[in-house]
C-alpha cells in the first residue's frame, strides 16, 4: 500500500480540522479525495507531503513515516498544492531546472525535456510563468510534481480554472499517469471523478464518509449519479 | 542547499536588487569618501579610510534589510514556501541557501571598494603609508557586520508575509544590535555593567577588530550572533509545525 493514513487527526486549537481518518491508496489506481470546501482535504494532503505535521494518527508514504522519516517521505511525493504556487518571474525551464536540482533528479536536461512534451508545455516552454495563461501555468506545476517521477502524486485540485480543452488533456494524463502511480487528487467536479478515478474518499467536516471503490459505491447507494451521493452524504441537513 | 543558494543569488540579479543596491552603496560611500568636503579624504589631508569603515555600517543597516526582505516573506505570501517544503531538504537547507545568498551580495558591494584603498595607498605623501593592517581588520569587520546583518535580516524576513514589516525590522533590530547596546550602557544607573551592555553590541566589537588585532573573543561573538538569529529563524519556519 503505497499511501497508508490511520486515525489521522490534526487540530488547529480547538477546531480539528481532520478528525481521526483511514484510508489506504493502492499503486496503479486513482484516487479521487472529495469533500465541501472545509471539509479538511487541503490539510490531509499538506499531512501527507509533510509540509505540516499531524497532531495525532500515522501517515505512511511508500513505507515511510511523515513524522519520523520525512525526507524520505518527501522523495517519494510529487505534490501540487492548491492555487499552484510558482516563481512567476523566473522562465519555464529555469524553474523546472531548480525543481529538478532541488530533487537531484539525474539526468535532469533529459527529464526536464520529456516533462514538457509529457504536459504539453511544448510551445511555451521558453517564456517566462508570468506571461502564461492559468492553465499552462497549470501544466508548469502538474509539470513540477512529475519531474521527479514519484512513486506517488498529490494533487490538490489539479483541474480549477482550466478550459474544457485542457480539462480533457489534463484528465487523459492522470490517467496516463495513474497507470504506474498512486494518486490521490481532490476536486470539486463529479463528472471528472467519475471519469478517472478507480477509488473515492469523501470526507464531511474533517471525518470520514464514503471509502470505497467507485463501483461499489454505486452499487451500495443504488445510484448511478455521484452527485447525488455525494450531496446526500456531505448536505448539512442529513444525518448520515 | 546548494540549488537553493544558486537559485537566491540568480534572482537577486535577475529582479535587479543586488545591482540596485550595491550600486547605491558604491554611489554612497564614493561621495561620503571623495565628494562631500565634510567626510572627504582630500580635506581631511589624511591617508586612512576611517570615513569608509564609519559610515559602512550605517549604509549596511539600510540595504542588508532591503536585500534580506524578501527572501522568505515573499516566499510566504507567494505560497512557493510549500513547493520548498515539501522537496527532499531540510529547513536547515532552506535557511543556509537564503541566508548564504544575501551574503554573497554583501561580499560583492565590499569587494569594489578596496579600490579606495588602492587609490589612498597611491596618493599617499610617502606612498604605500596607510595602516594596512586596520584596514584589513576593518574589512574583516565589515564582512561580519553585514553577516550579521544578514542573519537579522533573514530572521526578520521569516517572521512575516509583508516586506515592509520584515524591512522596518530588520532596519530597527540592525540599528539596536549595532549601536544600541552601546548608547543605553551610557545610562547613569547602568554604570555598574556598562561594559556588559557595551559588550553585548556589535559596535564595540567592529572597533576591536578595526584596529586590526582579531581577537578570537570578538570572532567568536559575531559567529554565535549569526547562529543565533539562524536558529531563530528555523524554530520560526518549524513553528508551522506546532
Amino acid at each position: 500500500m503505497s499511501i497508508q493514513v490511520e486515525n489521522l487527526t490534526k487540530a488547529y486549537g480547538q477546531q480539528k480540522a481532520v478528525d481521526s481518518i483511514s484510508f489506504s491508496a493502492n499503486n496503479g489506481r486513482i484516487m479521487g479525495f472529495l469533500g465541501p470546501n472545509g471539509a479538511g482535504k487541503s490539510t490531509t494532503m499538506k499531512i501527507l507531503s509533510c509540509f505540516i505535521p499531524q497532531t495525532s494518527g500515522k501517515a505512511l508514504v511508500n513505507g515511510f513515516d511523515v513524522l519520523t522519516n520525512p525526507v524520505e517521505a518527501k522523495r517519494q511525493v510529487g505534490y501540487l498544492p492548491e492555487h499552484n504556487p510558482l516563481y512567476i518571474e523566473m522562465y519555464v525551464k529555469e524553474y523546472l531546472n531548480f525543481i529538478a536540482e532541488l530533487h537531484q533528479t539525474p539526468n535532469k536536461v533529459q527529464r526536464i525535456k520529456e516533462v514538457i512534451d509529457l504536459v504539453g508545455l511544448g510551445v511555451e516552454q521558453n517564456k517566462k510563468i508570468a506571461q502564461l495563461s492559468k492553465g499552462y501555468r497549470q501544466r508548469v506545476g502538474i509539470a513540477q510534481a512529475i519531474l521527479n517521477d514519484p512513486p506517488v502524486l498529490i494533487m490538490d485540485e489539479p483541474t480549477s480554472g482550466l478550459d474544457p480543452n485542457q480539462l480533457v488533456d489534463i484528465r487523459q494524463l492522470i490517467r496516463d499517469l495513474g497507470k504506474d502511480k498512486t494518486i490521490v487528487f481532490s476536486t470539486h467536479i463529479m463528472q471528472e471523478v467519475e471519469a478517472v478515478c478507480d477509488d473515492v474518499v469523501i470526507i464531511n467536516k474533517g471525518t470520514l464518509v464514503e471509502n470505497d471503490s467507485l463501483q461499489n459505491i454505486f452499487s451500495r447507494h443504488k445510484s448511478k449519479s455521484l452527485e447525488e451521493i455525494f450531496i446526500r452524504l456531505t448536505s448539512q441537513n442529513v444525518v448520515v | 542547499m546548494l540549488s537553493i543558494f544558486r537559485k537566491e543569488v540568480s534572482s537577486y540579479f535577475n529582479s535587479l536588487v543586488a545591482y540596485i543596491t550595491v550600486g547605491i552603496f558604491l554611489a554612497v560611500t564614493g561621495l561620503f569618501l571623495w565628494i562631500f568636503p565634510d567626510t572627504s579624504i582630500f580635506e581631511y589631508g589624511f591617508s586612512s579610510l576611517e570615513t569608509l569603515f564609519s559610515i559602512v555600517p550605517y549604509l549596511f543597516m539600510f540595504l542588508i534589510p532591503a536585500i534580506t526582505m524578501r527572501s522568505l516573506a515573499e516566499e510566504k505570501k507567494e505560497g512557493t514556501f510549500e513547493t520548498l517544503a515539501t522537496s527532499p531538504v531540510t529547513d536547515w537547507q532552506i535557511v543556509a541557501g537564503k541566508y548564504l545568498g544575501s551574503v554573497v551580495i554583501v561580499l560583492l558591494a565590499l569587494i569594489p571598494t578596496f579600490i579606495y584603498y588602492y587609490t589612498v595607498y597611491e596618493l599617499g605623501a610617502v606612498k604605500g603609508n596607510v595602516d594596512t593592517g586596520a584596514v584589513i581588520g576593518s574589512y574583516i569587520g565589515l564582512f561580519l557586520i553585514g553577516s550579521s546583518f544578514s542573519a537579522i535580516g533573514i530572521f526578520a524576513s521569516s517572521i512575516t508575509k509583508n516586506q515592509i514589516i520584515a524591512f522596518a525590522l530588520s532596519v530597527f533590530l540592525c540599528f539596536i544590535a549595532f549601536a544600541g547596546f552601546g548608547a543605553v550602557s551610557k545610562i547613569l544607573s547602568f554604570q555598574s555593567i556598562e561594559g556588559t551592555l557595551a559588550g553585548l553590541g556589535i559596535e564595540e566589537h567592529y572597533e576591536a577588530i578595526s584596529r586590526g588585532v582579531l581577537d578570537t573573543r570578538d570572532l567568536f561573538y559575531f559567529l554565535s550572533f549569526i547562529a543565533f538569529f539562524l536558529v531563530c529563524t528555523k524554530t520560526v519556519l518549524g513553528g508551522r509545525t506546532w
